[in-house]
């Protein structure tokens, strides 16, 4: 069984999620072939191998270094063909899930999305798939010869299995047709680690008064190495940008450790951070319905208790 | 200019869920639904091109006759018609197929949905669509300018933004601030009764996903709460039993 793998490219690295990607695949007990599309680094295509691919594909055509859907899936597609690969798997984003839309019409396949576990095949082919925003879960059974499967982030582990190994050269052909949507520009934070990939998750409500007070929150955010996020009223008064705001009409999370201050918990809120593994609630009422949502809280003042932790937290580092 | 609308009736955010019939349906009992949270952004966003520029909007929903009073409402908020294709929305491949087959016939300038379904969360009507019909797709797109045959548009990537020019016709996967929120006005209710309502019969598919059962996540346990002058112990907590830092 041929499985492909579609690394999305980061500023010109592969994204974490990818090799849980590359990872799951490798577990569903397949042959794993990578294809990575646009200029990426070399080392880290050959190093993905180590995580599990038998082979790598590289288009490496500067042409693809923006995540044109259309062109993405055609390419995809036809990389699918030529490898005789039944299976794509690729990490759900916003490119990814287009993408992979648009490849499951091209081929006629099952398409699953916010897939959480690996396939039981016991009988038939049936995946396990977050539904009602993280509230609850389906299984469903892919009845179709190709199938495509988008993984929800963090729901695959990443292991070495293997060791680096070399990278084929892709050619893709495309059409004029395939570049309809023109990218004009782009914004994008830098440095600062990406809130939808986040190990750990600093987030802030309404309760931290306004944005002067986030420097707070940012500080402990920079000590954990964790991205920091935000409800949707602090996005939608300016406080914080659009991209940050977590939850049910936001960015959906699914961290090792979600840290809120000074939100509500209201249940469009925790729609968003449902999948983490650890909540830690701060809220100065005890009543916060958050805290029925957490695993440790502190019915406290957030602007007494996030310096202390932000100091206890330096100790251990 | 012709713009079609996808809408989803799904329950209303804050509702808890529950299955019956061994786990294999979804209990509405006391359930309230909404239009889909992102789709009422596209329609929002419809309506006002409608006011900006003159359009049609029709919206179309894949559901059950239980789902009309959901269309009634896109109407009363601007809509000039709708389509129900008469089935059951059970993936998003079947949802994507029946409005495809629809929009064939309509000759749409362009098609605006919500980026993703709160119930299924697919978040990839749009992009099925679009390949069915051979029309680009964008999504999650956050703004949405026409200027003559040309859109510019913002679409949401991690961590940023990304610009975009696209020529009609397209399909838009919509999410805010591409719009507000519009809440129908009494005389939109009144309109709206009499509105067109086009009861289709779905196409035969084939979506090839069959549900096979759903679960609810194991209860939460107690939430552990630290005093307010023990941060230490929080910290340590976090370290050596959830094994998180
Ligand atoms: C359709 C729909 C979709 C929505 N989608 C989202 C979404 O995606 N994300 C989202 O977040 N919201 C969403 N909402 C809004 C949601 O319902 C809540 O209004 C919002 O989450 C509240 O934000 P908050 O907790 O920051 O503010 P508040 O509810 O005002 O809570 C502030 C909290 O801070 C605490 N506090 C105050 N001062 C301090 C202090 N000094 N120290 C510590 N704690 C303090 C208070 O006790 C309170 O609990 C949505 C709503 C709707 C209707
Ligand atoms: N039953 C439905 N009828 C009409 N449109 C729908 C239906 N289900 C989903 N959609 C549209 O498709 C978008 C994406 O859905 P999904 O891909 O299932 O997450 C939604 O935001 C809606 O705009």
């Amino acid at each position: 069984m041929n499985i492909l793998v579609f690394i999305e490219r980061a500023e010109g690295t592969v994204k974490k999620n990818s090799l849980e990607a590359v990872a799951y695949a490798h577990a569903m007990g397949g042959n794993v072939i990578a294809l990575a599309l646009g200029e990426m680094d070399e080392q880290e295509l050959k190093a993905l191998g180590t995580y599990g691919a038998s082979k790598v594909l590289h288009g490496a055509d500067p042409k693809f270094n923006a995540g044109v859907i259309q062109a993405y899936a055609t390419i995809i597609t036809s990389a699918m063909t030529q490898e005789n690969a039944d299976i794509l798997v690729l990490s759900d984003s916003s490119l990814g899930t287009p993408v992979a839309a648009r490849v499951a019409a091209k081929l006629d396949a099952s398409l699953v999305t916010n897939v959480i576990a690996l396939p039981e095949t016991a009988s038939g082919f049936v995946v396990k798939r977050s539904i009602y925003t993280g509230k609850a879960f389906a299984k469903v059974s892919l009845t179709k010869v190709k199938k495509v499967i988008g993984l929800k982030k963090n729901a695959a582990e990443v292991k070495e299995v293997g060791s680096p190994i070399e990278v084929t050269p892709f050619s893709a052909t495309v059409s004029d047709s395939d570049f309809a949507t023109r990218i004009t520009s782009s914004e994008k934070a830098t440095g600062d680690v990406l809130l939808p990939e986040a190990n750990i998750v600093v987030s802030g409500g309404r309760g931290m008064k306004g944005p002067e007070h986030w420097g707070l929150i940012e500080s402990l955010a920079k000590t954990l190495g964790a991205a920091t996020g935000c409800s949707k009223p602090v996005s939608d008064m300016g406080w914080r940008p659009h991209h940050e705001h977590v939850g049910q009409t936001g960015v959906k999370v699914a961290p090792q450790l979600y840290i809120a201050v000074g939100i509500s918990g209201a249940i469009q809120h925790l729609a968003g951070v449902n999948s983490s593994k650890c909540i830690v609630v701060i809220n100065k009422d005890a009543d916060a319905p958050f805290f029925k949502a957490a695993d440790y809280g502190i019915a406290g003042d957030a602007f007494d208790v996030l310096p202390k932790l932000h100091e206890a937290i330096k100790a251990l580092k | 200019m012709k713009i079609l609308v996808c809408i989803s009736h799904v329950p209303d955010t804050t509702s808890k869920i529950n299955f019956t019939d061994n786990n294999t349906r979804f209990d509405s009992t006391g359930v309230q639904f909404i239009i889909g949270p992102y789709d009422d952004y596209a329609l929002a966003r419809a309506v006002e091109l409608k006011e900006s520029m003159g359009a049609s909007v029709t919206v179309i929903n894949v559901g059950l006759a239980d789902t009309e009073p959901t269309i009634r409402k896109a109407l009363a908020i601007g809509a000039d018609d709708a389509i129900r294709v008469n089935a059951e929305p059970t993936d998003s491949w079947f949802v994507a197929a029946q409005i495809a087959a629809q929009a064939k016939e309509g000759g749409y300038d362009l098609i605006l949905m919500g980026r993703e379904s709160i119930d299924y969360n697919g978040g990839v009507v749009h992009g099925i669509v679009g390949e069915m019909l051979g029309m680009p797709s964008v999504s999650p797109v956050m703004k949405l300018d026409l200027v003559g045959n040309t859109a510019k548009l913002a679409r949401e990537i991690e961590g940023g933004k990304e610009y975009l020019e696209v020529n009609l016709p397209f399909v838009a996967g919509c999410q805010e601030p591409i719009a507000e929120w519009k809440i129908p006005n009494m005389r939109g209710i009144m309109s709206a009764r009499t509105k067109p309502l086009k009861v289709v019969e779905p196409a035969s598919v084939d979506s090839g996903v069959k549900l096979q059962q759903f679960e609810l996540p194991p209860p939460k346990g107690a939430v552990k709460m630290i005093p307010a002058d023990q941060v230490q112990e929080l910290v340590n907590l976090l370290k050596n039993e959830a094994k998180v830092l």
